[in-house]
C-alpha cells in the first residue's frame, strides 16, 4: 500500500490515451463521467498515499518507486522514477483535489462547445503531466512533466484557435516559456556535472555533503530560477500570463492560478537547500518576488477585463510565494501556494460563472448590480476577494502573514515594505472588482441582461466546495505565535524543507505585524468602497489629475510594447534579412547550384549518345581491340 | 586430322564477317544474324580447343552459349516485331527516341 503513489499520474494518462483513440465515437456523457473520475480516482489515491505517509516515520522520507531503467548513456542515467514526501503530497493532493472540481465545473461550462472530447483530453493530459512533475524522483523526469504542462498549456490557451488572439497568445506563452527552460535545462545540467546524478536524494545528499562549491551552487540555482521566472510568471518573463487568458476560464482557473504556474515555486521549494545554501541566489529569488508582487499588483489596479485583473493578481500573488521561498521561508512559500490554489481558483471559476451569465462579456464596464441575479456566484466570489486580500481567519490571511513575518523576521525589510504594499493594492484591486462587478448601477446591455441566468448545479457546486476551503484551509498553518505545535503545515513538511533559522521576533513584534498586515487589508478594502460605492467621482478625478501615471498603468507599463520593439521586431526583422540574404542566396544558391552543375555535365555527356546503335558498336568494338592490344603486347 | 589451327582461322573469318556486316547491314534482323554469327565463331574456336587439348569445361560452354542464344533470339526476335508495329520500320538508324 505504501508504494501505490505511482499510480497517481498513471490514471490520468489512461483516460487521456482512450480519449485520444476512441474520444470521437464516445458519447459526451461518457466522456465527461471518465474524465472526472479519472482525476477522482488519482485524487483518493493521493489521500490514501498521504495517509500512509501521516504513518511512515519520518527518517524513511522520500518514498521512492522506481519503475525502470528509463536513460542509460554511459555515466548519464535517469530512472523513470517517483518519490512520496510531504511536499508532493501536498502538491499532489492540491492538483487532483482543485484539478477534479475544475474538471466537474468544465462539464457545465464546455456543454455547448463543439470541441468538448478535446478539451477533455487536454485537461486530462495536462493531470498527467503536471503529476509526474511533482512526483519526479529526478530532475531529468521532472522536467518532461515541466515541458508536458507547458504544451498543455500552449493546446489550452490556444483552444479556440480560429481566434487569432487565442492562437497568438498560445505561442507567445510557448515561446517565453523556451526562454526560462533554456535556463531550466542548463541549471539541470550543471547540478548533474557536480553531483553525477539528477536524483534529487542524491543532490541534497551532496550539497549537505560540500562536495559542490558555492559558486556552481549559485549559478545552478539562478539558472534554475529562471527557469521557475518563466513557469511560474515572473520578471521579466511575466508577459504571457495575461494573455493566457484567451483560454477558457476553467482552463486559466486550473494550470494559469492552482497548479502549472505554481511549478517554479515547487521546484524552488523542491531545492531548497541549493537556494539555502548558495545565499545570493535567496535573495535574487526573494528581490524578483517582491517586485513581481508590486509591479503586477499595479498593473491589476486599470484593468477593465475580470480575468485580466485575477491574472494580474496570480502573478503578483506568484511573487509572494517566492518572496517566501526566498526569504528561506519554503515552508510558507509552499502553504502560500497551497491557500492560493484554492482562493484563486474559486475566483477564475466564479469570474467564469459571470462570463456565462452574460454571454461571454468580460469588461467590467458593462457589468454592475449582478448581486442579486446570481445568488451563488456573487457569495463565493465575495469569499475568495475576502480571502485574498487578508482579511483574518480566512485562509489568505494566514499564508500571506506568515510570508511576511518571515520576511520581517530575516531582516529584509525592504522586501517585507514592498510586500505589504502589494497587500494593500490585493485588497483595493479585489474590491474594486467586487463592486464595479457585483454592486452599484447596472451597465448591462440589454441583450445580455435578457439573458441573464445563474449557472447549473455542476458549476455552482464546486464554487461552493472551493469557498467552503478558501475558508478553512488556513487553519492548518496557524501562526507560530500562537505556540511551537500550531504550524501544523510546517511541521509536515519538516523533512523536506529545513525551517528558516529562527528570527528573533518578539511576541508583541509578532503581534504587531499581524496587526499591521490587517489593517493594510482592511483598509485597501475600505479605499475601494469610497472609490467605487460612495463617491465613484474620486476614480476619475485621480485620472484627471495624474493622466500621464493612469496612461502608464493602464498601458502596463508598456511592457509588451518595449519587448516587441527591442527583442520580437528585431529579432523577427534579423530574420527576414537572413532569410533573404542567407537562406535565399547561401543554402539555396547552394542547393540550385549543385544541381544545375550537375545537369550542365549530364547535357555535355549526353551529347556522346546518338541514338544510333551502330556507334554504340563502333565503341564495344574499339574497346575489345584495345583491350586484346593491352594484352597482347 | 585437320590442324586446330584451321578452325581457328574459320573461326576468324566468320567473326571478322559478323562484324562487317554489323556494320554495313541497316535492318535490325540482319544486324541480328550478324550477331548470331559472331556467336558461333566463338563456339567454333571453344569447340577447336576442346577437341585439341581435351577439355570438357569448353564444351559445357559452348552448350551454355547455344543455350543463350536461343533464348536471346526469342527475345530479339520478339522486340524487333514489336518495334516494327510500333515505327512501321525496322531501320536501327530509325530507332533513337531513347537518346537522352
Amino acid at each position: 500500500m505504501r508504494d501505490i503513489f505511482w499510480l497517481i499520474p498513471f490514471i490520468p494518462a489512461l483516460s487521456t490515451l482512450v480519449l485520444v483513440l476512441f474520444g470521437s465515437k464516445l458519447p459526451k456523457k461518457y466522456v465527461s463521467w471518465q474524465a472526472c473520475l479519472s482525476v477522482f480516482a488519482s485524487f483518493i489515491i493521493a489521500l490514501i498515499s498521504f495517509i500512509s505517509l501521516l504513518k511512515t516515520p519520518p527518517e524513511n522520507y522520500p518514498l521512492v518507486k522506481s519503475l525502470f531503467t528509463w536513460i542509460s548513456a554511459g555515466s548519464f542515467n535517469a530512472d523513470l522514477s517517483f518519490q512520496f514526501d510531504p511536499l508532493s503530497a501536498v502538491m499532489a493532493l492540491v492538483v487532483t483535489g482543485v484539478g477534479f472540481l475544475i474538471h466537474v465545473y468544465s462539464v457545465g461550462y464546455m456543454a455547448q462547445d463543439k470541441g468538448y472530447t478535446r478539451y477533455f483530453t487536454y485537461l486530462n493530459l495536462f493531470t498527467f503531466a503536471m503529476l509526474i512533475l511533482v512526483l519526479a524522483s529526478n530532475m531529468i523526469l521532472m522536467f518532461v512533466g515541466w515541458e508536458g504542462v507547458g504544451l498543455c498549456s500552449y493546446l489550452l490557451i490556444g483552444f479556440w484557435f480560429e481566434k487569432h488572439s487565442a492562437a497568438s497568445a498560445g505561442k507567445k506563452a510557448f515561446i517565453v516559456n523556451r526562454i526560462g527552460d533554456a535556463g531550466f535545462i542548463l541549471g539541470i545540467l550543471f547540478i548533474f556535472l557536480a553531483v553525477g546524478s539528477s536524483e534529487f536524494t542524491a543532490v541534497n545528499k551532496a550539497i549537505s555533503g560540500g562536495l559542490i562549491t558555492q559558486s556552481l551552487a549559485t549559478l545552478a540555482a539562478i539558472l534554475l530560477f529562471v527557469g521557475a521566472a518563466g513557469k511560474s510568471a515572473q520578471l521579466p518573463l511575466y508577459v504571457w500570463l495575461p494573455d493566457a487568458m484567451e483560454g477558457p476560464t476553467p482552463v486559466s482557473a486550473l494550470i494559469h492560478a492552482a497548479t502549472m504556474v505554481t511549478a517554479g515555486v515547487y521546484m524552488v521549494a523542491r531545492m531548497n537547500l541549493l537556494f539555502t545554501f548558495s545565499g545570493t541566489a535567496g535573495n535574487i529569488v526573494a528581490l524578483v518576488g517582491a517586485l513581481t508582487a508590486i509591479f503586477a499588483a499595479t498593473m491589476a489596479l486599470t484593468q477593465n477585463d475580470i480575468k485580466r485583473v485575477l491574472a494580474y493578481s496570480t502573478i503578483s500573488h506568484l511573487g509572494y510565494m517566492f518572496i517566501g521561498c526566498g526569504v528561506g521561508a519554503y515552508a510558507a512559500g509552499i502553504f502560500h501556494l497551497y491557500t492560493h490554489a484554492f482562493f484563486k481558483s474559486l475566483l477564475f471559476l466564479a469570474a467564469g460563472s459571470v462570463m456565462h451569465a452574460l454571454s461571454g462579456e468580460l469588461d467590467m464596464r458593462k457589468m454592475g448590480g449582478l448581486r442579486k441575479y446570481l445568488p451563488w456566484t456573487y457569495p463565493t466570489f465575495l469569499i475568495g476577494a475576502i480571502a485574498i486580500s487578508g482579511v483574518p481567519f480566512l485562509s489568505g490571511f494566514f499564508s500571506k502573514d506568515a510570508i511576511l513575518t518571515q520576511a520581517y523576521a530575516q531582516g529584509q525589510y525592504f522586501i517585507w515594505a514592498l510586500g505589504l504594499a502589494g497587500a494593500i493594492l490585493t485588497a483595493f484591486y479585489m474590491f474594486r472588482l467586487i463592486f464595479l462587478t457585483f454592486h452599484g448601477a447596472e451597465r448591462l446591455n440589454p441583450e445580455a441582461k435578457h439573458h441573464l441566468h445563474e449557472s447549473p448545479k455542476v458549476m455552482t457546486i464546486p464554487l461552493a466546495i472551493l469557498a467552503f476551503f478558501s475558508v478553512i484551509a488556513g487553519y492548518i498553518g496557524l501562526p507560530v505565535v500562537l505556540g511551537k505545535k500550531a504550524n501544523l503545515f510546517q511541521n509536515f513538511l519538516e523533512p523536506v524543507i529545513k525551517p528558516a533559522s529562527e528570527g528573533h521576533l518578539s511576541m508583541s513584534m509578532e503581534w504587531t505585524l499581524i496587526l499591521i498586515s490587517v489593517v493594510v487589508a482592511l483598509l485597501g478594502i475600505y479605499i475601494a468602497y469610497v472609490f467605487y460605492l460612495k463617491k465613484p467621482a474620486i476614480p476619475h478625478d485621480i485620472v484627471r489629475r495624474f493622466p500621464s501615471i493612469y496612461k502608464l498603468l493602464y498601458n502596463k507599463y508598456y511592457v509588451d510594447e518595449i519587448y516587441n520593439a527591442v527583442i520580437v521586431n528585431p529579432l523577427v526583422k534579423g530574420s527576414e534579412i537572413v532569410y533573404d540574404h542567407f537562406d535565399l542566396a547561401v543554402i539555396d544558391g547552394a542547393i540550385n547550384g549543385s544541381a544545375s552543375a550537375t545537369g550542365f555535365f549530364g547535357r555535355i555527356l549526353s551529347t556522346l549518345q546518338t541514338g544510333f546503335v551502330k556507334d554504340y558498336a563502333l565503341v564495344f568494338l574499339l574497346g575489345a581491340v584495345i583491350i586484346l592490344g593491352i594484352l597482347l603486347f | 586430322m585437320i590442324p586446330t589451327s584451321y578452325f581457328f582461322i574459320l573461326s576468324i573469318i566468320l567473326f571478322v564477317l559478323g562484324i562487317i556486316a554489323f556494320f554495313i547491314k541497316r535492318d535490325l534482323i540482319t544486324q541480328f544474324m550478324a550477331v548470331e554469327i559472331m556467336l558461333n565463331a566463338a563456339n567454333l574456336a571453344f569447340i577447336a580447343l576442346a577437341k585439341s587439348h581435351h577439355f570438357v569445361d569448353a564444351q559445357v560452354i559452348v552448350f551454355f552459349i547455344i543455350t543463350v542464344a536461343a533464348a536471346e533470339a526469342v527475345i530479339g526476335l520478339a522486340i524487333i516485331l514489336l518495334i516494327f508495329r510500333q515505327k512501321k520500320s525496322i531501320k536501327s538508324q530509325d530507332i533513337r527516341s531513347m537518346k537522352g
